[in-house]
């Protein structure tokens, strides 16, 4: 990363004495100047800490059900006469099965982590060598990437995902993991031609400058321009994309599951990913008159992840592109 | 220009072609088709006699590749009337196929576009939604930016930003779950099983809920946009010579921001495709994306690549108005 620095670096260590500072070191403190993003990145580190001490937190098993105890209301609520009424030991309320919403909600989180990080990290793996490739090599293959990208990119993205989701359903593909495979191999498919697209306009414009030329003209490899000049100098608009896309992942996820083509929850105990928000919501809609509140709970934890991913976003595009401040 | 748009319009032809190749491969992969026996032995049991005859009637018997150009182009099937040769059009002509839930009595596009009786069909609600949302979106984001940017970091600003942000990361799901609790279930202002006789109580939630997000998105859009062209030099010149603030801030700030939010248009629209997936599925508006999700549940792949079909020649085609729309509101953009 050091080596992206290196132009402005340079200049300014022989005119100052101060201790130089480097490009990433100053969007660093830009970013952890900004209130909304530091409270971005609290929440999303107490996201991770839930998933990863889930089973420490939570107060029950979340698919465990208790056959007379479905469809408690959360504390607050203070009607006793119902047969909804609150019971202690299930702070938020259980579902219509009777499981413990609470425990659900902190289980749910360990999907809502591993969708946002796979299918990001599949995409990258996708997105930025094709967009690096198109971008420096021009011509034929430039042409031809985007063509392709062309035409990934103009398909219904969720319609396209769930026709994946549907057909490969009853396949051991489609049952892995739940259906959480194919939710992360189907996202991934759809979702690189941003990041492609992203990459090459920036190569394009790199390509050009004067440092690139200077390393062309000493005679290094192309392979080595790539790796050492071109890539790093990507990098800051490719973070600011994926702090984008980490966040329309777990949405998609959730909408996917919402809509039935998604995640299937599990009955087995032992299963370290039983349930994610999707699949509340899906089985709370199902409950919208009896049991408003279910469906509460998770549009609130998506609605505040949402949020803190969108803060840190902001912040980190305005950290790495001080142009606009 | 004319040149520009039917190059455009031949670049829809490998597009639809492409999604159609998947769409169908995807089709034949999954098992199940729309006549056997599934696993829901009751609903879907059909003598074998008959079986045979729908098989025979919607070319199941056919190779592989004539299946393909079947569906996506046309075939030439003997009248068993008549015994004349007749051209049977596939997706190209509009025909998207029997749908497996009505065990091929009627076709995608029927399903789809035909009215039952007095009530519309399924694509009008549907379009209606979107058109609503879009209005929705653009009548309150753009002000909301442009109010916000002429009063930076004032508290105007920070609440219509704070306002704008909050939509945009809740997202349209979440935006449509959390109205359908407050407003429909707890608060009782709308039904939850809404009366679509009724000209615009239905419309309010699902409009709303939909347009929001893209509000959001706009009203950011423009902020930062207007912010930027309060910069450019030909502003200070407006100002310089003169010029009213009011005549400044509209003909020569405001024309020039709202450019970007032109271009954001094409995947707007996409996003109100997608979005009336669920916003139909909350709000139980029987349109086209209600359809689609009901498709998935009872399995009915034809209904879903079908589906897939549309959306993206709708999608290629509104990305085509966007950018002619460009063309036109910004003269230095030539299209080639």
């Amino acid at each position: 990363m050091a080596t992206s620095a290196q132009p402005i670096q340079s200049s300014s260590s022989t005119t100052f004495s101060r201790k130089p500072r480097s490009l990433w070191g100053d969007a660093w403190r830009r970013l952890i100047s900004n209130r909304a993003s530091v409270v971005g990145m609290f929440i999303v580190g107490t996201l991770i800490f839930t998933a990863i001490f889930a089973p420490l937190l939570a107060p029950h098993n979340p698919v465990i059900q208790e056959s007379g105890n479905s469809l408690r209301q959360p504390f607050w609520v203070t009607d006793t006469t119902s047969a909804t009424e609150p019971v202690p030991g299930h702070p938020l309320g259980t579902d219509g099965l009777g499981r413990d919403q609470l425990s659900r909600l902190i289980y749910a989180t360990r999907v809502s982590i591993i969708v946002g990080l796979i299918p990001t990290i599949i995409v990258l793996c996708i997105g930025v060598p094709i967009g690096l490739i198109a971008g420096y090599a021009g011509g034929r293959v430039d042409n031809l990437l985007m063509r392709v990208t062309d035409i990934v990119y103009a398909f219904p993205d969720l319609l396209f995902i769930i026709s994946i989701s549907v057909a490969f359903r009853e396949t051991w593909f489609g049952q892995a993991f739940n259906g959480l495979l194919l939710i992360f191999v189907a996202l991934a498919i759809v979702g690189w031609t941003g990041l492609a697209r992203l990459v090459r306009g920036q190569v394009l414009s790199l390509k050009e400058k004067e440092f690139i030329e200077a390393a062309r003209a000493l005679g290094i490899p192309t392979g080595q321009i790539i790796r050492n000049h071109i890539l790093p100098n990507t990098l800051a608009p490719v973070i600011v994309a994926i702090s984008f896309a980490i966040p329309g992942f777990i949405i998609a996820e959730a909408t996917l599951t919402f809509l039935g083509a998604g995640m299937r929850p599990s009955v087995d105990q032992a299963n370290p990913f039983p349930t994610s928000w999707g699949v509340m919501l899906q089985e709370g809609i199902s409950r919208l008159s009896s049991g408003p509140w279910i469906l509460l709970f998770p549009a609130s934890c998506i609605a505040i992840v949402m949020l803190a991913f969108t803060f840190i976003g902001d912040g980190l595009r305005d950290a790495l592109d001080p142009r606009d401040q | 220009m004319t040149q520009y748009i039917i190059r455009r319009i031949l670049w829809f032809i490998p597009v639809l072609f492409c999604v159609g190749l998947i769409t169908f491969t995807i089709a034949q992969l999954t098992p199940g088709g729309p006549f056997d026996a599934g696993r829901d032995e009751t609903s879907r049991r059909m003598p074998g006699g008959a079986e045979q005859v729908l098989r025979e009637r919607f070319g199941m018997d056919l190779p592989m590749w004539r299946q393909f150009t079947r569906y996506m182009f046309f075939d030439i099937d003997t009248n068993q009337e008549t015994g004349e040769r007749e051209i049977v059009w596939g997706a190209i002509g509009g025909n998207l196929g029997p749908t497996y839930a009505s065990r091929g009595q009627r076709t995608v596009q029927q399903e789809l576009f035909e009215g039952s009786g007095d009530n519309p069909s399924r694509f009008y609600y549907s379009a209606r939604l979107g058109i609503q949302a879009l209005l929705i979106a653009i009548t309150f984001g753009i002000p909301l930016g442009v109010i916000a940017a002429l009063k930076q970091n004032s508290w105007i600003d920070y609440f219509s930003l704070l306002f704008a942000t909050s939509f945009v990361a809740l997202g349209s799901l979440v935006i449509s779950i959390l109205f359908v609790v407050i407003f429909a279930t707890w608060l009782g202002w709308f039904n939850v099983l809404p009366d679509w006789d009724e000209p615009i109580r239905p419309w309010v939630l699902p409009s709303f809920a939909l347009g929001l997000a893209s509000m959001g998105y706009i009203a950011r859009l423009t902020r930062s946009s207007v912010l930027e062209v309060k910069r450019q030099d030909y502003v200070r010149t407006a100002h310089s010579k003169g010029l009213a603030e009011q005549v400044v801030i509209w003909r020569h700030v405001v024309r020039n921001a709202l450019l970007p939010v032109v271009t954001i248009m094409g995947p707007l629209i996409a996003a109100f495709l997608t979005g009336t997936l669920f916003a139909e599925y909350i709000f139980e508006v029987p349109g086209m994306g209600l359809k689609l999700v009901q498709a998935i549940g009872q399995r009915d792949y034809s209904m879903i690549m079908g589906g897939a079909l549309i959306y993206t020649f709708i999608l290629s085609f509104s990305n085509l108005l966007v950018d002619l729309a460009y063309g036109i509101v910004d003269p230095r953009i030539s299209l080639k």
